[in-house]
């Protein structure tokens, strides 16, 4: 693991980096809000960004992927973060391709991983049902009648929530209300009866939906993986979802970096650029020192999961509580550094500031990852 | 890959059979071999370790075979280097003219310069102290004052320089001099080479906040320095300043992260001298700044690793010029957390009450305090990081 990008993945950045700026720049997403767009994505532009492969970055051919590893999709991710892209790629490339592939059978895989690798199939994992990421504190039942089960519970937080053709229903069929034992997972159309979805609208002016499941009947060929052992499919997919998300907030803090550089040299005050200001030049320095950390995290951390899937589990927290510090401060300081523009909405600052904030809750805020790091280091 | 990989299970082999067991330890500052006329070995094992590394070209593996290197790739050292930390070999050799003067000597110096001086660093025959600062010249280095008059054979040089680690134990000095007293004032230094037994030159030692005195003040009182000594063209001595001061400063960064020493590090103690409630750390706080250190510690070395393909690759990155900065905080909070984990066992002075590791920890304590002041201040990087990677107007002086 070289930690340096080949030529390849070099080109697949750039694409996407020039595609985004021109297809998708930030007043897409400003767009979006201004108009309260109830689906929340334009779903022609995620059917450009299928037909350049992305929904399928980590597919295998044979389901009409690309078959271009984990790092591939990360890099996308990081572009998509730059302009706050809105589409289906976390929640269905990077989580719902990751569980199927890990987890389904190979009736489930033959029948939805092409129509994911088309990006004709939406999903969302419908895990959370506390205001912070507790993946394995599950109250959401699923209890079996004869060849099915019936599903009760309520779910906050669903990233495409409301959006998403097929959900992917976390519950416990067994086992204790705070553990990773006994808990299943199930494929659920989120149409089907007993499913009723409230979006909710976020900082962030993205996907995101409460969820209440009343009775919602269920084949058990509907399950994904065994039952009872979801955790073992849910594990691993949550460590690919927390890189993934931040090689996001690494676009994010990058692009709201970079504008506020901008600004240091172009802003003029007392006479000279603010950026000749050494309180600010120090700031600006230790910022680009944490994203030069950053940076090589995320790297090792997106290689792993293909390369050394056994140390995913530390480096996904590693990186996702390094980024979400990373962000944390760049956004603020953007804001700061800024002035009183930098409060307004007109100017595209806002929109970082308000995405990081969802993306340091998604899969783990920096208490539960430092918390996790620790543990796995046996202290 | 496949010959990196085969020349790794060499060097496997050769360490296996020829580094002692006891010269697998942490060492201790007084357990450092230094070389020069008053380097002392601390055991005939630690002799031994030495002599055989230095036939086998191995003390300074990049350096060209003629001047006594190994003249091996990058790769290769790089290899050498992981395998005697992973079997926690010492290093044989310590030194300023190992780390900083050698490589800037081999890329400035003319060929008598480097047949003279390169093979003495590697034979243990000159150890080397750095005149670079001045009472009135420190962050401001090139505003430097030391004097040497230029005297057709010779120069002579008259001033003092200050913070010369270990100046009363070296046997040479490379210097920077004004040799132009007008214009732009980096565009009037040399770099001189000078002996310090040349008659003038005196030195006194000041004792620091960790009771040793390890660095001096050193006094140039009329000193005749041969022409031959000059290193690069003269008032050029800027740009030979700087290429050492890159390598000073990536020796730095990896000093927290590289070296074996005696004082362990801050989650071993933690095993030791925090209580524990069901497998985790009692103290919420603690625990909460130990993992902060490990995180940082872990993307540092990241970045370290990441930093070394790229330069390797040909790939331009900023990471090189942030590393110190980030190497030396993190042993600065290092030391901060291991004190706070010993707690009063931490705090030992000297003499009985205390273990060997816990008065060590105390002084490297008080030493880390240094780091981010020698070689650069973490202020000054940060000036250089803003000039240099982001690209920030300079404010009007400087
Ligand atoms: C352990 C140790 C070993 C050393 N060994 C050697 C040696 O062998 N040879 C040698 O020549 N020198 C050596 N030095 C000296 C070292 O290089 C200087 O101490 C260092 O360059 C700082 O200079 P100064 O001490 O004069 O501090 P000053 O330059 O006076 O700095 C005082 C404070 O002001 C800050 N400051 C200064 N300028 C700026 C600026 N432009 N912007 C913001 N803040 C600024 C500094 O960061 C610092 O916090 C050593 C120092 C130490 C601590």
């Amino acid at each position: 693991m070289p930690l340096v990008l080949n030529e390849e993945q070099r080109l697949l950045r750039d694409t996407a980096r020039d595609f985004l700026a021109s297809h998708a720049p930030v007043s897409a997403l400003r767009k979006l809000r201004d108009e309260r767009n109830p689906l929340g994505y334009e779903p022609q532009l995620w059917r450009q960004m299928a037909e350049l492969g992305w929904a399928s970055i980590i597919l295998p051919e044979q389901y009409g992927g690309l078959d271009f590893g984990f790092l591939g999709l990360g890099l996308v991710m990081e572009e998509c973060g730059r302009t706050l892209v809105a589409s289906p790629l976390f929640a269905s490339a990077v989580v719902g391709a990751s569980a199927l592939l890990l987890g389904g059978s190979s009736a489930q895989q033959v029948a939805l991983l092409p129509k994911i690798a088309a990006g004709e199939l939406t999903l969302a994992l419908a895990l959370e049902e506390y205001h912070h990421h507790r993946p394995t504190r599950i109250a959401t039942t699923a209890v079996r009648e004869g060849d099915d089960f019936l599903l009760n519970g309520s779910k906050t937080f669903v990233v495409d929530g409301h959006s998403a053709d097929l959900l992917i229903v976390v519950a416990r069929s067994a086992g204790e209300e705070s553990g990773p034992e006994g808990l299943s997972l199930f494929l659920v159309e989120r149409k089907l009866a007993g499913v009723s979805c409230r979006r909710t609208l976020m900082a962030d002016s993205r996907n995101a939906a409460d969820l209440q499941l009343d009775n919602v009947r269920v084949g058990a060929h509907q399950m994904l993986g065994e039952e009872g052992n979801g955790w073992a499919i849910l594990a691993p997919v949550l460590d690919r979802g927390r890189v993934a998300i931040a090689a996001e907030m690494m676009g994010c803090a990058l692009e709201a970096f970079e504008r506020t550089v901008a600004y240091l040299k172009e802003r003029r005050q007392f006479g000279a650029p603010i950026g000749s200001f050494q309180a600010l030049q120090h700031r600006a320095a230790q910022m680009q020192a944490d994203i030069e950390l950053c940076r090589s995290v995320l790297l090792q951390a997106l290689s792993v999961v293909d390369e050394k899937p056994g140390q995913l589990p530390i480096l996904a927290s590693l990186a996702k509580a390094k980024l979400n510090e990373l962000v944390k401060r760049v956004t603020n300081e953007a804001v700061q550094m800024h002035g009183g523009i930098g409060v307004t909405d007109a100017l595209d600052i806002g929109f970082f500031l308000k995405r990081a904030r969802v993306t340091m809750q998604l899969f783990g805020d920096t208490g539960f990852h430092k918390d996790r790091y620790a543990t796995l280091c046996g202290y | 890959m496949q010959e990196l990989e085969s020349f790794r299970a060499e060097v496997r082999q050769w360490l296996e059979a020829n580094c002692p067991a006891s010269q697998r330890q942490p060492i201790t500052p007084q357990e450092q071999y230094w070389g020069g006329r008053r380097g002392r070995f601390s055991s005939e094992d630690a002799r031994l370790w030495y002599e055989r590394m230095r036939d086998k070209g191995w003390i300074a593996p990049e350096w060209p075979i003629e001047y006594g290197g190994g003249g091996l790739s990058d790769r290769q050292s790089r290899v050498i280097r992981q395998e005697m930390k992973r079997i926690n070999a010492r290093a044989p050799l310590y030194g300023i003219g190992l780390w900083m003067l050698g490589p800037a000597l081999l890329e400035y110096g003319n060929a008598a310069q480097k047949q003279q001086h390169i093979p003495a660093i590697i034979n243990g025959e000159t150890r080397w102290a750095q005149g670079y600062s001045e009472p009135g010249a420190g962050s401001d280095l090139a505003s430097l004052q030391c004097k040497a008059e230029d005297r057709g054979d010779h120069f002579l040089v008259n001033g003092s320089k200050i913070w010369t680690t270990a100046a009363d134990k070296c046997d040479w000095i490379f210097c920077l001099v004004r040799t132009k007293p007008d214009g732009k004032k980096q565009e009037g230094i040399s770099f001189l080479l000078i002996d310090m037994d040349d008659p003038g030159v005196s030195t006194t030692p000041i004792a620091l906040i960790s009771g040793e005195s390890e660095f001096c003040q050193t006094f140039f009182d009329n000193v005749k320095v041969p022409r031959e000594n000059l290193v690069g063209e003269l008032n050029k001595g800027w740009s030979v300043a700087k290429a050492l001061l890159v390598h000073e400063r990536k020796l730095m960064a990896e000093m927290g992260s590289d070296s074996p020493r005696k004082i362990v590090a801050p989650n071993e103690a933690a095993r030791t001298y925090l209580e524990f409630d069901n497998g985790r750390i009692a103290d919420a706080q603690l625990r909460s700044d130990l993992v902060d250190y490990d995180m940082q510690m872990h993307a540092i070395a990241l970045t370290h690793f990441r930093g070394f393909e790229e330069k390797s690759s040909g790939v331009s990155s900023p990471a090189a010029l942030v590393m110190k900065y980030l190497g030396t905080e993190a042993e600065k909070t290092k030391c901060e957390l291991l004190l706070a984990i010993l707690g009063s066992r931490g705090l030992g002075w000297e003499g009985e009450g205390f273990t060997p590791e816990e008065l060590d920890t105390l002084r490297l304590w008080a030493m880390s305090k240094a780091m981010t002041i020698a070689g650069g201040s973490s202020e000054i990087q940060l000036n250089v990081i803003a000039k240099k990677v982001l690209g920030l107007p300079q404010p009007a002086e400087v």
